[in-house]
């Protein structure tokens, strides 16, 4: 345990030292100077205190990568982020994600319906386990291309799913499916049992 | 400095995990470093906290007069009725808490040769000091203006006090009422606020005394978001049309030069004598007392600062961060003063630990909430210019909110807004 700690003590070391390094070499800003005026909007280490705007900590590198580029090209509907991303080259893009895939996520302590949540589970696992596994935690590992879920705050995957259903944003096939399969079979309280499942993974 | 077994066996920790993977220079002994922070606001706070966050070996002081700190941001919306006062109230137990010290205090005098900070008859040494002192009311610029007077005459500028004190004159105006807002000539803290304050008492009157008005008098011929607050205005409160509850007024002409607290009257410079049930003075701006009395300020008032470091080019070893500072093209707003402090404060750490300070990187987002579902806002992401003289908007990126935004886009930008409060507050305040 003690070998353990050191360990990730020097690991530590050694990162702050290679990111001072890469400060004092060149005209791109640290990670943590990016990322930190994120926090703003975002929440203190990217876990949102704030309802419409999602908490960002522990999101896949690839996944974090993608979403900005896609708010810089407009591929994804935003009101504000499209003129933000636009803001950063791709280096410091990439340097923000490695940042906030290393910050540790605190699911949004929010109300939910009980039952809801129950009915929700097995919608979920029904409808968009496939996909989101694990109960819409984020996938591990390079290949993530999956948006975090489970204990985000509702308001915003509210707004999110809106922008898909009303053609603001591009959706997957498969997810436009099995989306289109939901509603018509459970209706907008299904798709509302399924918020408050990820509402109630705190 | 005073150090007990547990600094020091923290120190001792830290000094031998460093030497460990190399980094001689950091050895135990070299003594703590001490920053003094006038100013427990946004930039103040802000600074105080990353500082600590980044090395909690650095011995942090915030001196700063108020238990609480009132937000300017958010503010209209209590002058609205929408928000309560206590929601924009921010006390300091969670910097505390994290080993800052925080002194209930006035400073009086910062000393950037003896590095010293003079308040409540002691004195504070600092390896370095940051000054966020936001800013101080020019009264005396509008003839019949005075801290007195402004009991009478609100202008709510400095959040708290003030703030409660114009919302009860709007709440005790007859239906039928004016309220006259004088608006300062530029530069000056939060461009867009006199609008957004307009707009939030016209949707206060429209919903409960929907025969008054709102007169803005102006020292400006333009002024921050113009084409979003006008088309809102119209859309929400008949601006331009008869029965307007929002009427502008361009400066030079309608520049307030002097008021008439028994009378209740402003008189412009054009002559023009205007009657009024609410005057909300807003009058001329410069940086905070303590700026100009420790020689930290140029001749308009403002504190020319290193845009790297935000160390004065007065007087090294002293920062000035927000509203006081002149950081070109950042606006005066409780973003830029946090994304300052930031910068601020990882320059702070280096430069205490003996290394060049990194690349900057600022971000300023300001919302204004006109009406019901109805916000906007302006982004920009700024990077210091190649010559280290400007802090300039990325070109392509930034900017407002479209004008043919759906009114799906401007609800959100509501929603938006109240999150970013609760975010940037808890950034700000632990």
């Amino acid at each position: 345990m003690a070998k353990q700690a050191m360990n990730l003590a020097l690991t530590a070391g050694a990162l702050a030292l290679a990111i001072s390094t890469a400060v004092s070499a060149g005209g791109t800003a640290s990670a943590s100077m990016l990322s930190n005026t994120c926090d703003g909007c975002h929440g203190r280490n990217g876990n949102s205190f704030g309802p419409a705007s999602p908490s960002i900590a522990q999101m896949e590198k690839t996944a974090f990568v993608e979403a900005m580029q896609a708010f810089k090209s407009g591929d994804t509907y935003s009101t504000i982020m499209g003129r933000i991303a636009k803001g950063y080259t791709d280096k410091e893009i990439e340097r923000m994600a490695g940042h906030f895939a290393a910050r540790k996520f605190v699911p949004a302590k929010q109300e939910f319906d009980t039952g809801a949540a129950e009915k929700g589970a097995r919608l979920h696992d029904k409808y968009c386990e496939k996909c989101h596994e694990d109960g819409g935690k984020p996938i591990a590992g390079e290949d993530a291309e999956y948006y975090l879920l489970a204990g985000q705050w509702t308001p915003y995957l509210t707004n999110a799913i809106a922008d898909f259903r009303e053609g603001r944003r591009k959706m997957p096939k498969k997810m436009k499916k099995k989306l289109d399969k939901l509603i018509k079979k459970e209706g907008e309280k299904g798709l509302a049992a399924i918020n408050a499942f990820y509402a109630s993974q705190q | 400095m005073n150090m007990n077994r547990r600094d020091f066996v923290k120190a001792a920790g830290a000094a031998t995990a460093i030497g460990m993977v190399g980094v001689p220079h950091l050895a135990l002994g070299a003594g703590k470093k001490r920053v003094v922070i006038v100013g427990g606001g946004s930039g103040g706070a802000t600074a105080a906290r990353y500082i600590k966050l980044a090395d909690d070996a650095v011995d942090v002081t915030i001196i700063e007069p108020n238990e609480y700190y009132y937000t300017c941001y958010m503010s209209n919306e209590v002058l609205g009725g929408d928000r309560s006062i206590d929601s924009i109230k921010f006390g300091y137990d969670k910097l505390k808490a994290m080993g800052i010290e925080v002194v209930r205090a006035t400073a009086e005098l910062v000393d950037p040769v003896a590095k010293v900070v003079k308040a409540g008859g002691r004195d504070y040494t600092f390896d370095r000091c940051v000054v966020a002192p936001g800013i101080e009311l020019i009264y005396d610029e509008i003839e019949g203006y005075s801290e007195a007077t402004s009991r009478k005459l609100p202008h709510a500028w400095n959040a708290g006090e003030q703030t409660r004190l114009l919302r009860a004159r709007l709440e005790a105006m007859p239906d039928g009422g004016a309220v006259v807002i004088t608006a300062p000539p530029n530069p000056f803290r939060c461009p867009p606020g006199p609008y957004e304050r307009a707009s939030q008492i016209a949707h206060y009157f429209k919903q409960h005394k929907p025969k008054s008005k709102v007169l803005i008098l102006d020292a400006k011929q333009k002024f921050s978001k113009q084409g979003l607050f006008t088309q809102g205005w119209k859309a929400l409160y008949g601006f331009g049309t008869d029965n307007a509850m929002i009427e502008w007024q361009p400066g030079p002409d309608a520049a307030v030069v002097k008021v008439d607290a028994a009378g209740m009257t402003a008189e412009t410079s054009f002559g023009d004598e205007i009657k009024a049930d609410v005057l909300n003075v807003i009058p001329p701006q410069r940086a905070g007392k303590i700026a100009q009395v420790s020689d930290l300020t140029d001749d308009y008032g403002w504190c020319p600062v290193d845009k790297k470091t935000f160390e004065s080019t007065k007087h090294p070893g002293v920062h000035v961060i927000g509203d006081a500072c002149i950081a070109t093209k950042m606006p005066k707003s409780g973003y830029a003063a946090n994304s300052q402090a930031k910068v601020c404060a990882a320059a702070i750490v280096a430069m205490l630990k003996g290394e060049e300070p990194g690349t900057p990187s600022y971000v300023n987002t300001c919302y204004s909430i006109i009406g019901k579902d109805w916000g906007v806002s302006v982004a920009a992401v700024y990077r210091l210019s190649e010559d280290g003289k400007t802090i300039a908007g990325v070109e392509g990126a930034g900017g407002l909110t479209p004008v043919d935004a759906s009114s799906e886009a401007r609800r959100r930008e509501v929603q938006y807004a109240h999150s970013w409060f609760k975010n940037i507050t808890a950034d700000i305040f632990g």
